[in-house]
């Protein structure tokens, strides 16, 4: 079912943008691939930002955990903003995913350090509090970057922190591609133990999971993703809330159900976004970033209102 | 055959048990209580493989626990926790099934097997008629028998409790332990339970280990264990221990302005 709806959606995505195409030009004129480029990096986006969000919540225990209330996108962000200024570098087309990667990871440990009390809880607000003052210092930081950054380069830092899913470059869009494809199916394939890890990591380990890999393990998949598709798109804000809050209320709460859907409507959620970003005032376009936020920021509201009846769905 | 030798062990810099020893057979319901900080909690995390232990070692059937895989010892061993909770919407059967995790392979889904097992199970702990209902909709005593449950779907041969009555009103404190009890006549499924109850401990239990600041004070049957002179050593008050009429098993006779020592224990600072 959701696969046709994100089929139509693709459609839909591919006809509409800043001018009307026809068909047959489309072919011709090459349009075709640009957009379809940009559909599979949206598909790309959507479903890992999406997926990152359901397993930083299963893990944290916590219905606010997202990569980018949790200031892991903002890590991530720096590291390829570092990457973006100091060049390429040795490792070429790698450079920019690797760095972001390591931004996301060193983030989630920074935040999961400064969170977690002594008795190993996580409490849920300060949580979200650790998350929104390291993503405060590290958004300084890059402002700092993009302050000191030559001008004829500026514009495109900025647009590209904004959140967007114009393709730079054909390279990295198939190697994000592959690196969240890949971390989607490992969660699917573990998604059991995200079921076990969200009654608490020692009754977890009373029923035979190994808590501290299983607990590495997910943290490492969710920063790849997030890192690999910040890398390609910039800040793309409460996907990892919107999303997997949606699904949960219509397919439970059972993340062997939960992961698959939800990167499935990550993904036809941010082409939808995308073809209205493209469109609604065209010939400009509304960063992506901007649209998911302003829907994403009251949404987030709204869950942490709710949280005092329950704390999910 | 449960085997606690020697056991100290604490976190960090904190000795939280010392020298602690007892010996579980197959079959017992072994009780143990204590003044809060004194290390009940500690001990069942030590017994259940979560703390390990600074000295001695916990034998479970003649293998030291730290050689058996996480995997493996929840086969033999199932813990209810305290204050066990889940927020998730999660039906009763979703919840009971958890208990087949160690069963399952790595990426395995559950077999008609295991399904089979968690029915029983929940019968066994009476939420059948609850299997599909939400966990998060049914009441605290049903709840706290569903965890029973999703133990019982481990087949241990060692069950923990740690505080399996806290938050139950009577009637539920009483089905849960009769539960229990069952359970451990009828499959000589050994149990250790933290209790906080001294007269349920003295009801329930065969033999009953009294912790004091981390250290053994006595360990044997109720009769030998509850009496007035260990109450006022141990938690500070002057109780009278007489027998119940019914049971016959040992019962403290609780009043009002009790005339108790004046030296309770200052509440530790429990870690847990």
């Amino acid at each position: 079912m959701l696969l046709t709806v994100l089929l139509g959606a693709c459609m839909l995505s591919l006809f509409v943008g800043a001018v009307f195409v026809p068909v047959g030009e489309m072919f011709q004129s090459g349009v075709i691939q640009l957009r379809l480029a940009r559909i599979l990096l949206a598909v790309v986006a959507g479903a890992g930002l999406s997926v990152a969000g359901v397993v930083f919540q299963a893990l944290l225990r916590n219905p606010l955990a997202e990569p980018y209330v949790l200031g892991v996108s903002s890590g991530a962000g720096l590291g390829a903003a570092i990457a973006i200024i100091i060049g390429a570098g040795i490792m070429g087309i790698w450079t920019l995913p690797t760095m972001a990667f390591a931004g996301a990871v060193i983030t989630i440990f920074v935040v999961y350090s400064l969170a977690r009390s002594a008795g190993g809880a996580v409490p849920v607000h300060t949580l979200l509090l650790s998350g929104v003052i390291v993503s405060a210092v590290l958004g300084s930081i890059l402002m700092f970057i993009v302050s000191i950054c030559p001008s004829e380069n500026l514009h495109n830092v900025v647009w590209w922190l904004l959140g967007n899913l114009q393709i730079f470059d054909w390279q990295l869009l198939r190697v994000v591609s592959a690196v969240v494809a890949a971390c989607v199916v490992v969660t699917v394939l573990f998604a059991r133990d995200l079921n076990v890890m969200t009654l608490g990591e020692e009754p977890a380990a009373h029923l035979g999971l190994n808590v501290e890999l299983t607990k590495k393990m997910f943290f490492l998949v969710a920063s790849l993703m997030t890192g690999a598709t910040v890398a390609a798109c910039g800040l793309i804000g409460f996907v990892g809330l919107i999303v997997p809050h949606s699904v949960r209320l219509i397919v439970g709460p059972d993340h062997r159900r939960l992961v698959p859907a939800s990167a499935m409507a990550g993904a036809i959620f941010l082409v939808l976004a995308d073809g209205f970003a493209r469109t609604v005032i065209a010939p400009m376009e509304i960063p992506i970033g901007v649209i998911t936020a302003f829907l994403g920021g009251p949404f987030f509201l709204f869950l942490l209102r709710r949280r005092k009846r329950s704390y999910w769905s | 055959m449960l085997s606690i030798e020697n056991i100290s062990a604490g976190y960090d810099a904190k000795v939280v048990l010392q020298d602690v020893t007892m010996k579980a057979n197959a079959g017992d319901f072994v009780g143990l209580i204590g003044p809060n900080g004194s290390g009940k909690t500690t001990l069942l995390r030590v017994i259940s493989n979560i703390l390990p232990p600074k000295k001695g070692h916990v034998l479970l059937d003649g293998t030291k626990l730290q050689k058996i895989s996480r995997r493996n010892l929840a086969k033999s061993m199932a813990c209810l926790s305290q204050n066990l909770s889940l927020d998730l919407p999660f039906t009763v059967r979703e919840v009971t099934l958890m208990g087949r995790t160690a069963h399952l392979s790595r990426i395995g889904t559950e077999t008609h097997r295991d399904l089979e097992i968690a029915e029983e199970a929940m019968v066994l702990a009476d939420v059948s008629h609850l299997a599909d209902r939400l966990i998060t909709e049914i009441s605290g005593g049903e709840r706290q028998r569903v965890f029973i449950a999703m133990c019982l779907a481990q087949e241990p041969a060692v069950l923990l409790l740690d505080e399996p009555t806290s938050h139950l009103d009577i009637a539920h404190q009483l089905s849960a332990l009769d539960l229990i009890r069952k359970l451990n006549r009828k499959n000589s499924m050994t149990v250790i339970a933290v209790f906080h109850d001294l007269n349920l401990a003295g009801e329930y239990c065969d033999k009953i280990l009294v912790l004091d600041d981390g250290v053994v004070e006595s360990f044997g049957s109720p009769e030998n264990v509850l009496t007035s002179d260990m109450i006022l050593k141990v938690y500070g008050v002057k109780v009278p221990v007489e027998r119940n009429p019914v049971s016959n098993k040992p019962h403290i006779i609780l009043t009002a302005d009790m005339n108790h020592s004046g030296n309770i224990k200052r509440e530790a600072c429990d870690p847990d």
